[in-house]
């Protein structure tokens, strides 16, 4: 049973609420904003109940602890609705009284879990190191990013830690919004359309401090300096640095 | 080029050969300022030969009135000099920071007048940035050998590593081609640290304010193939040092020949030993965190790691008696020495074996070098063999099996741990 939610994580909780509910062990997120699987099948629409997703988050807090309930959400954020419905076999097991279910690697699931937990954090952790900022002549520092998953959430805190005296935004290119800091508080910021279509003038009126390209020379020089030619290995810099970041990066451009 | 261009090309191709990189091990906060040190480090780049790029590596100048033959910056080399202003350095690091490209600094010198002029020069740059720039980020300084005590104290406050290199793993060697040096202007300011860290520590338990003191720690280098010396004299000079000075990283870095004029050094154009260097970092990391003692893989009768498979598997081969281990009961120390299992699909065999007797196919999915491991455990499913296959013959099955791998590995440099 299909069940249609509207591509929020509070959705995706809503409808496994209700799965209990119904006791429609079979059902299997499908986002609305993803148009897949067949639309005739046998489906329900669900509609995001913020208290009744709140139970479910509060319930697993407490039945495996902060951490391992974060997880949910950032296998989420995979935006795979395979490993959707892995996440939701494992909470209705979690609520079947089988905690510890998230330890018995010898079932598949819970490997198809871990694995895309795995590589969300991976690309989590890459996006702190791959975001290059540019300054503007307002002093605001800005980025933009393309990010297999949807890990622009899991890296505020960090940016905003680090950064803090600066204000910032990175900007998602492909999911079309970004994470904005004006020194107190992060926010979400989408991009506005002209009617033409293009981004509006408001977006592209930065222009960068006069300082900026020096230091991006600066950086592509440090870069090549710090190589050493005895040792080249273009195999394992390309597996450090896929090649679908690379225009994004100061020193590979 | 613009002179800061040219300075930073220098300086920075000038430090290049210090491989330590690390960033992490660190917990300094933003309070107020800008940057933090993450625990766990982060490498925003990695350079064409593969080294992670974390820190912002240059020397204050490559200047230096000393002549030690493995060093680019050795007075008698022919190379351009340059130096930096402290206000050069500073921009540039906060600079690169903002934009977010560095975890921070590290910072070395070629000494110039003397090693307390060039300390400090370096400790007013780490100073300047911590209480004028309100910088917060990674700071790895190297000591000067021969600074004064309060120099090099003063400093600790301020890094989140130091570090001094031994370069040459005995004190022969060092005299050999750097006469100017000695092991003892290096053990001094390493237990000189060690002490001050461990005072820090000591009072931190009874008062909450008191600053910390390197929180990262110290680390060293050992250069490799330079002087004819065995992996287990490497070795021991490593574990010695570990256990006196406590540090936190030993470095081992392949020589690249930079000096044709001395006749005890490779010379340029032989390559560095790249597969060497990988085997000495498999091997310290089977000691620090494998539970290995030096004395099951190196000893006097043993004084060369294996080239051919890694120092673990090397290890296994020489003692069967340890074989097969049974995954369903042994413990995790007995687990984690199994070639092929790492650390952490050892602790995922350790949770799913609650829920029941582990089979085969799910071993395969968990992480581990199945077809390495299997020759070394026993699991539920696992086929009962009559008297034990020789360890040769596994390790031509191995071989055979992962050929390509082995083979193109004594070319390439790639650091797979096990
Ligand atoms: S003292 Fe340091 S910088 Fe100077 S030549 Fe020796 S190793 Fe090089």
């Amino acid at each position: 049973m299909d069940y249609i939610f509207d591509g929020s994580y509070s959705g995706y909780l809503t409808g496994l609420f209700e799965c209990f509910e119904r006791s429609e062990w079979d059902a299997t997120p499908r986002s609305a904003a993803i148009p897949q699987g067949s639309l005739f099948g046998s489906h329900r629409v669900i509609t995001t109940d913020l208290t009744k997703a709140k139970r479910v988050q509060t319930g697993l807090m407490k039945q495996l602890g902060a951490k391992d309930a974060e997880a949910f959400f950032h296998v989420f954020l995979s935006e795979n609705p395979s490993a959707w419905t892995s996440g939701y076999k494992l909470i209705q097991q979690v609520f079947k009284g089988r905690p510890n279910i998230l330890k018995n690697f010898g079932e598949h699931d819970v490997l198809y879990f871990v694995k895309t937990l795995k590589q969300v954090n991976r690309e989590r952790h890459r996006m702190k190191a791959f975001v290059r900022f540019s300054k503007c002549t307002n002093g605001l520092f800005f980025a933009t990013v393309e990010p297999d998953f949807n890990v622009l959430p899991l890296i505020a805190t960090f940016f905003k830690n680090r950064y803090a005296d600066q204000s910032w935004l990175i900007f998602d290119v492909k999911r079309r919004y970004g994470i904005l800091y004006d020194q107190t508080n992060v926010r979400e910021v989408h991009l506005t359309t002209t009617l033409a279509g293009g981004p509006s003038a408001e977006a592209t009126s930065f222009s960068l401090d006069e300082r900026d390209d020096l230091f991006k020379r600066l950086w592509k020089l440090y870069f090549q300096s710090t190589n050493i030619t005895a040792r080249r290995n273009l195999k394992l810099h390309v597996q450090h640095v896929p090649k679908r970041y690379w225009k994004y990066l100061v020193e590979k451009n | 080029m613009e002179r800061i261009e040219e300075k930073l090309a220098i300086l920075a191709d000038a430090a290049k050969y210090d491989v330590s990189c690390s960033s992490s091990g660190s917990r300094r906060r933003n309070n107020g300022g800008i940057g933090d040190a993450s625990r766990s480090g982060i490498c925003h780049t990695y350079t064409e030969d593969g080294r992670c790029v974390s820190l912002l590596k240059i020397l204050l100048t490559n200047h230096c009135i000393y002549d030690c033959a493995f060093c680019v910056s050795r007075r008698s080399n022919d190379v351009r000099r340059a130096a930096f202003t402290v206000g050069e350095v500073i921009d540039l690091t906060m600079n690169f920071y903002r934009r977010n490209y560095i975890e921070g600094l590290f910072l070395s010198s070629g000494i110039f007048k003397s090693a307390d002029f060039t300390m400090e020069r370096l400790l007013l740059i780490v100073k300047k940035l911590r209480l004028e720039e309100r910088y917060h980020g990674y700071i790895h300084l190297k000591t000067i050998p021969g600074a004064s005590e309060e120099l090099i104290k003063e400093a600790g406050l301020y890094a989140d590593r130091m570090s001094i290199n031994l370069e040459l793993p005995t004190e022969a060697g060092l005299k050999m081609v750097a006469p100017e040096k000695d092991h003892e202007s290096v053990k001094k300011p390493l237990a000189l640290i060690q002490n001050q860290i461990s005072t820090y520590k000591a009072e931190k338990k009874i008062i909450k304010q008191v600053p910390s003191f390197v929180p990262a720690g110290q680390s060293t280098q050992l250069v490799v193939g330079a002087t004819p010396k065995t992996d287990f004299e490497i070795m021991q000079v490593a574990n010695t040092f570990y256990q006196d000075y406590k540090l936190k990283r030993v470095y081992y870095s392949g020589y690249i020949p930079i000096n044709d004029s001395h006749s005890l050094l490779p010379q340029i154009g032989s390559a560095p030993p790249l597969l060497r260097e990988n085997r000495l970092y498999q091997t310290d990391w089977l000691l620090r965190f494998y539970g290995f003692k030096l004395e099951e893989l190196l000893d006097p009768a043993h004084q060369q790691l294996d080239l051919t498979v890694d120092p673990k598997l090397s290890w296994a081969l020489r003692n069967p008696q340890f074989f097969p281990v049974d995954i369903n009961r042994a413990n995790l120390k007995e687990i984690i020495r199994v070639p092929g299992i790492g650390r952490q699909s050892a602790m995922k065999i350790i949770h799913a074996r609650k829920f029941g007797r582990l089979y085969a196919y799910q071993l395969q999915k968990m992480g581990l070098a199945f077809n390495r491991a299997k020759h070394f455990i026993s699991y539920a499913d696992a086929p009962f063999i009559l008297g034990a296959p020789s360890m040769e013959t596994i390790k031509q099955a191995i071989l055979s099996e992962s050929t390509s791998k082995y083979a193109s590995k004594v070319h390439t440099h790639q650091l797979t741990l096990f």
